[in-house]
């Protein structure tokens, strides 16, 4: 058991750090305001790496690892969750396509997600009756009757990320309709493809620095290399893709929570009532604490999923462990914070408003919390039980 | 060009000093790179690319350092940003002074004949500002200290070194090879001029980010390892500690009732006026 960080791990970490305090901690506040969509700074994170932390180099990526990854996750979610969800999406999108696409598809998408070309990838998996339940999806995708090759898909999608920006789409849509689960592909799309329209954004109520809109297909012609993987494979990629995302949104929760924490520190030791600090009250310093304990749990159950991944172990379970308690931990953290600054907490004057905001999502997306603890518990009781019983885990 | 830059790791001047009986401690303490270190790292890096043609390289930067195993990370964080090998002096920071930087220095420079050594102007832990002009003259070499803007001249045989004075900015024309200390405003936009990169071409203000291709590129660039014996130098201090001690606590202030009040106090107490 070795908790130290490689050189090359706390050296990402830092360029994380430095960028996110000297570019996007200046904008942040303002961006969440306006909502104006980070494309800039999405093109200075394709710069430094951190579009794709964990893809090849030889597609673009920093090949930096899956621990890396969370570290800069973290980074940039302590001073900007908008620009971080973008930025894990991206991340995602160039892992599975590196992980499930053919050699021209790799070679013709990844390195283009990793640079900032694409500006950001984006996920279509839900639709307005088929969040938690994917397998209840619409969206079809049947063999194009104008031409020997290719697909028309048809349908809605829901709460897609960057899905106006974005320069590849990864869509679910149901080749075999009959066939449930397992009648799912995935294809790729590339922005501006007749036949996909965006909706009108969504009004959150947080991450309004990222972009949120429905996805409309109506005749939208793909051809045959635009199928990733295989027919019917589309639910399996998915929960390929999104075990390794719940690694990036348990990272992006602590990097919010964390941000609550260190500014209910500051804001509690400069306060002053009652003739001396808040942090001088012992009230304070225990909310502070358990804080602290249950952030550093997370940070914990974080890495040993990425630790996992990175080494190619099974890690469904801990990313999801590590996604829930994350999410719920920084959720608390945040509403601490905003306690502990008090009126001012509830103004935007100070940035925990907007850190509470940004947090309640995190136990919604990716899996909400009821989703991971079904993830989870299929694992426990599934037929894990009796290897793990034997690998003592 | 080939250029040396010399880097120390300080502590992190934003972290409080701590104190420890008549020494300070170091034990908590958070090692940074020097920042006017960085600073020289970059300027080297832009004097040895092409900036207007994807940062091609066009030169060779060499970084170095003195110090434990520990300290050697400083160079880890230079490779990252660009530099090309690294030279790590072993070393303790309670054996060194800027005398005996200077030293090892010259032997590296007389190893590596570099046609420009770059350093920060001083180290923003001790602020000796010595060990440039010390190098300088144990090599019997041109100097130009506090740079805030530099051109590569004569065809790369001189630079023009441009140095905020208190009337305004000096030009200086150095022939190369020389020392030059690099002063804050060196990583101003346009302030280095190499002559092959676009005069009109910005740089983002500051030390460049190590990006993540260059972190893990780093890895695989040589380190090369040199002791004191090695480079022939025998350190003697010549910098004694003779006593460390924390400034004394602030006292508490006072609220003056009346401006009157506030003149007679600074007049008959604090006597500055």
């Amino acid at each position: 058991m070795d908790f130290t960080l490689t050189d090359e791990q706390k050296l990402v970490a830092q360029t994380a750090r430095d960028f996110a305090t000297r570019v996007l901690a200046p904008k942040a506040a303002a961006r969440d305001r306006s909502g104006e969509f980070p494309e800039a700074e999405l093109h200075a994170l394709g710069d430094l790496g951190l579009l794709g932390v964990n893809v090849p180099e030889a597609l673009g990526g920093a090949e930096a690892g899956v621990i890396a990854y969370s570290l800069a996750m973290q980074e940039i979610a302590r001073v900007d969750a908008s620009v971080s969800v973008a930025m894990a999406v991206t991340n995602m999108v160039g892992e599975v396509v590196t992980r499930f696409g053919s050699d021209e598809q790799k070679r013709t998408h990844v390195p283009r997600l990793t640079s900032g070309e694409y500006v950001a990838g984006a996920f279509a998996l839900s639709e307005p009756q088929a969040g938690s339940d994917p397998a209840a999806m619409l969206t079809t995708a049947r063999r194009d009757p104008e031409r020997s090759d290719g697909y028309v898909i048809d349908g809605a999608k829901q709460w897609i990320t960057s899905g106006d920006r974005a320069g590849l789409i990864v869509v679910w849509a149901k080749t075999d309709p009959k066939a449930g689960g397992k009648g799912i592909s995935a294809f790729l799309v590339r922005r501006g493809t007749p036949g996909m329209t965006t909706g009108r954004h969504e009004e959150k109520m947080g991450l309004r620095g990222s972009t949120t809109v429905p996805l409309v297909f109506d005749g939208c012609r793909v051809g045959a290399d635009a199928l990733l993987g295989k027919e019917g494979e589309g639910l399996k990629i998915a929960l390929a893709a999104l075990d390794g995302g719940r690694i990036g949104i348990a990272s992006q929760a602590l990097g919010v929570g964390t941000a609550a924490l260190e500014a209910a520190m500051a804001y509690a030791k400069q306060r002053v009532q009652f003739g001396r600090p808040l942090a001088a009250n012992q009230a304070i310093q225990f909310r502070l604490a358990d804080v602290a304990t249950e952030l550093s749990a997370a940070r914990l159950l974080a890495l040993r999923a990425a630790w996992r991944k990175e080494r190619g172990e099974p890690f469904t379970r801990e990313a999801s462990m590590a996604k829930l308690y994350a999410s719920e931990a920084a959720g608390r953290a945040c509403d601490a914070a905003v306690q502990i600054h008090g009126g001012y907490g509830y103004t935007r004057e100070f940035p925990v408003e907007r850190f509470m905001r940004d947090a309640r999502v995190q136990r919604i997306y990716e899996g909400t919390s009821e989703v991971q603890r079904i993830v989870i518990a299929r694992d426990l009781l599934g037929a894990a039980q009796q290897r793990d019983a034997q690998a003592g885990r | 060009m080939k250029i040396l830059v010399s880097l120390k790791r300080i502590p992190d001047p934003e972290q409080k000093t701590r104190f420890k009986g008549n020494a300070i401690d170091f034990s908590g303490t958070n090692w940074v790179p020097n920042q006017f270190d960085e600073y020289a790292v970059e300027t080297a890096l832009r004097l040895t690319e092409n900036a207007s043609a994807g940062n091609a390289r066009d030169g060779e930067v060499v970084v170095t350092t003195i110090g434990t195993a520990d300290a050697g990370k400083v160079l880890s964080s230079a490779l990252a940003m660009g530099a090309d090998r690294a030279i790590h002096v072993d070393g303790a920071d309670e054996n060194l002074d800027a005398d005996i930087v200077a030293q090892v220095m010259k032997k590296l420079v007389e190893a590596e004949k570099p046609d420009l050594v770059l350093m920060g102007k001083l180290a923003a832990d001790s602020e000796g500002n010595q060990a440039g002009q010390l190098l300088a003259g144990y090599l019997n070499w041109p100097q130009a200290t506090f740079a805030a803007g530099i051109e590569v001249v004569d065809g790369g045989k001189a630079l023009l070194v441009h140095r905020e004075v208190d009337s305004g900015v000096e030009t200086k024309k150095v022939p190369l090879p020389a020392v030059v200390t690099v002063d804050l405003r060196i990583v101003a936009p346009q302030a280095v001029k190499n002559g092959k990169t676009a005069a009109t071409h910005a740089y983002a203000e500051g030390p460049r980010y190590a990006s993540l291709k260059g972190i893990m590129a780093a890895k695989k660039k040589p380190t090369a390892k040199k002791t004191f014996a090695e480079l022939g130098v025998t350190p003697a201090l010549r910098v004694k500690t003779v006593a460390v001690e924390a400034p004394p606590a602030r006292k508490a202030g006072i609220k003056v009732g009346s401006v009157e009040e506030l003149v007679a106090k600074l007049h008959n107490e604090a006597k500055v006026l």
